[in-house]
């Protein structure tokens, strides 16, 4: 058990002694030492019956993405067409240039891309950063420094969320970039994973550097910085994602139309339409989603890699 | 780390290659090897003070390196959090000069009016709903796409799509699945030959169409959890456990989920945090309605602030949502830590 034993409060889970060496705290790769054989054969039937259940699984969450993308290809009318038409007898664009006729999605576009962008690189530095430091930089508070990070997760954004509207406002960011990207751009949970990845280098490196005169902004550009680019490149997709999908704060920072986000214009798309044009709003509701859709296909390992990480740390 | 004493380095290489994040820090250790002696071996009274000083220089670049970040943690988490308590004893609507002291107001007002006991409640459902149905099915379909079985390499990626849209997006889709005349849900309930209820616009149902429509986001992401958690098991202590007779349900009972345990309370504790914030889904498929029907306590917050302008209020609700969860996340860190060490 101890082995795996993990402490779900990570501040007092993780020592921070950096003289550990770090190799039992190996980051869990997307497909580290991944075992599958277990114990006897089996039974014919059960192998059915557990094929069975793997395509009931892919059912459940099949279907309503296979809804979503075939009613926003279906033909006008089609949508209500009863028996259910699963599959548009054609294929059409035409809900996609009417949605994107309907609203400024091309400026939703943009605010989206900007936003996630600028919001992410921000947040991925900060969080490089601040794990170098609580790595290899000595401290004696570092304990407290880093409880204090790691303890912000659990504060739900809703109670900071009146405050932060009240500080945008006040510094007259209220309808900008930086009143939507600046208040997100904290990190603790990219931060902890690059920490425990960092953790995981081998410090001889490091001490031949140091020995060859590099200093810390040196060996954290040079060394550090490459050898955790697997995981900054996880904890960029997953914060990425975080912030593209990210709603609330965006649509109460935002007044006007030319500064909503993608999943603020699918509000706005449906209180146009109503709920009388479903294809179109499905066709909105691709564009939103799609962007992540594919960087999820290009790079599920990556993602799913770096969550567990996080989770099973 | 071992703090052997540095060959002198060349001064010429060195000096520039301070940390940028502490010039003023980097300045006197800097300068240390050009005033001390390059052959001489330094007798422990003069590495004290040089040890000193790199404890100061590494003191003051630890701190800049953590700065940014943690100014931001408290500026925009930390912060906010407390001034919202003390904006729960005022009263105020955005607009004037200054917010007014009511004391308890807000929370007595709260408390006695019977449609926050419908919210609590809600909140309740919707997320003990949510939580334990996806952690329930997560750990049934993670165990299920953990045995060798074809499919599952598919299946795994399509569970986790959900977790990939935007629930705005999410919540737009269920709206539509929803929909008793055009969506799925005449299909289905077709199929046992029923009519489909109005989900969304009854509030017998629009609880459960934000509940379903936010486990069926949730569920995917556990699921994959699970499933890699259980493919990480350490198998050896099966094979024990297999030569001792041990398999099935007892095997479950006595060693999965034992072993599992830690990753059960973390999934409850992140599910419960992001299950209790959940907005967009809400607000795309009911806004909280009809009535309060479907409102949970962050749709409350919201709605409040947002919307009615009634900043006491909101933050009230919002404080009593930060106590119930810290609250909760207390009782399951300590449940989850003495069963972990029982069961060791």
């Amino acid at each position: 058990m101890s082995s795996l034993t993990l402490n779900p409060d990570p501040a007092s889970g993780t020592p921070v002694s950096s003289g550990a060496s770090g190799t039992d705290h190996a980051v869990v790769g997307p497909r580290a030492n991944r075992g599958r054989s277990r114990g006897p054969r089996r039974p014919r039937w059960v192998t059915g019956l557990l094929v069975a259940g793997v395509l009931t699984t892919i059912a459940v969450f099949l279907i309503p993405l296979f809804w979503l993308f075939s009613s926003s290809l279906k033909p006008h009318g089609e949508i209500y067409s009863w028996p259910l038409q699963w599959i548009p007898t054609s294929l059409t664009l035409e809900n996609f240039t009417e949605a994107w006729n309907s609203a400024p999605f091309d400026r939703f576009f943009v605010n989206s891309i900007v936003t996630t962008g600028v919001g992410t690189f921000l947040e991925i530095s900060l969080a490089i950063l601040c794990a170098y430091a609580f790595v290899f930089v000595e401290f004696r508070f570092k304990k407290i420094a880093f409880a204090l990070i790691i303890a912000s997760l659990m504060l739900p954004g809703h109670v900071t969320l009146i405050v932060n509207y009240i500080t945008v406002a006040n510094l007259g960011w209220l309808n900008s970039y930086a009143g939507i990207i600046l208040p997100g751009i904290a990190s603790a949970f990219a931060m902890f994973l690059l920490y425990q990845y960092m953790r995981t280098i081998d410090r001889d490196i490091l001490q031949a550097a140091e020995i060859d005169g590099a200093g810390h902004v040196r060996r954290m550009l040079t060394i550090v910085v490459p050898l955790s680019s697997p995981m900054i490149l996880t904890a960029t997709l997953i914060v990425m994602v975080g912030k593209w999908n990210e709603y609330i704060w965006p649509l109460i920072v935002t007044s006007t139309a030319d500064m909503r986000t993608l999943p603020i214009g699918l509000l706005f798309l449906r209180s146009q339409e109503g709920y009388s044009n479903w294809g179109v709003i499905m066709a909105g509701a691709v564009f939103v989603s799609l962007p992540m859709l594919i960087l999820f296909f290009l790079a599920q390992k990556r993602i799913i890699g770096g969550l567990a990480a996080g989770a099973l740390k | 780390m071992t703090l052997a004493v540095r060959p002198h380095p060349d001064p010429g290489r060195s000096a520039p290659r301070g940390a940028d994040g502490g010039a003023g820090a980097a300045g006197p250790g800097a300068e240390t090897p050009g005033t001390r002696g390059a052959s001489s071996t330094p007798p422990r009274p003069r590495a004290s003070p040089q040890r000193r000083r790199r404890r100061r220089r590494d003191a003051m670049l630890f701190g800049a390196l953590i700065a940014p970040n943690l100014i931001a943690i408290i500026v925009f988490s930390y912060y906010p959090a407390l001034y919202n308590i003390g904006l729960s004893v005022m009263e105020w609507d955005f607009v004037a000069p200054s917010p007014e002291f009511v004391g308890l107001e807000n929370y007595v007002d709260l408390l006695t009016d019977p449609s926050f006991g419908q919210v609590l409640l809600n909140t309740l459902i919707f997320t003990g709903v949510s939580v334990v149905g996806s952690i329930v099915g997560g750990l049934l379909l993670g165990s299920l796409l953990a045995t060798k079985v074809p499919l599952t390499g598919f299946a795994q990626t399509m569970a986790f799509a959900p977790h990939m849209l935007p629930g705005a997006a999410v919540g737009i889709l269920w709206l539509f699945m929803f929909d008793p005349n055009y969506g799925l849900s005449r299909w289905a309930f077709s199929l046992v030959g029923a009519a489909s209820p109005d989900w969304t616009t009854t509030s017998d149902w629009s609880l459960w169409a934000i509940t379903i429509a936010y486990t069926w986001q949730r569920l995917g992401f556990v699921t994959v959890i699970c499933y890699t958690a259980i493919l990480d098991l350490p198998k050896d202590l099966y094979e024990a456990a297999a030569l001792d007779g041990a398999h099935g349900g007892k095997l479950l009972r006595h060693l999965t989920l034992p072993l599992l345990n830690p990753i059960i309370v973390f999934l409850s504790i992140t599910g419960i945090i992001s299950a209790a914030q959940a907005f967009d889904i809400i607000s795309i498929m009911t806004s909280g309605g009809p009535g309060v029907s479907s409102s949970t306590l962050s749709w409350m917050v919201y709605e409040e602030a947002f919307q009615k302008f009634d900043i006491g209020t909101a933050s009230a609700a919002a404080t009593v949502l930060l106590a119930i969860l810290l609250v909760i996340t207390y009782l399951q860190v300590r449940v989850g830590n003495r069963k972990a060490n029982d069961d060791s």
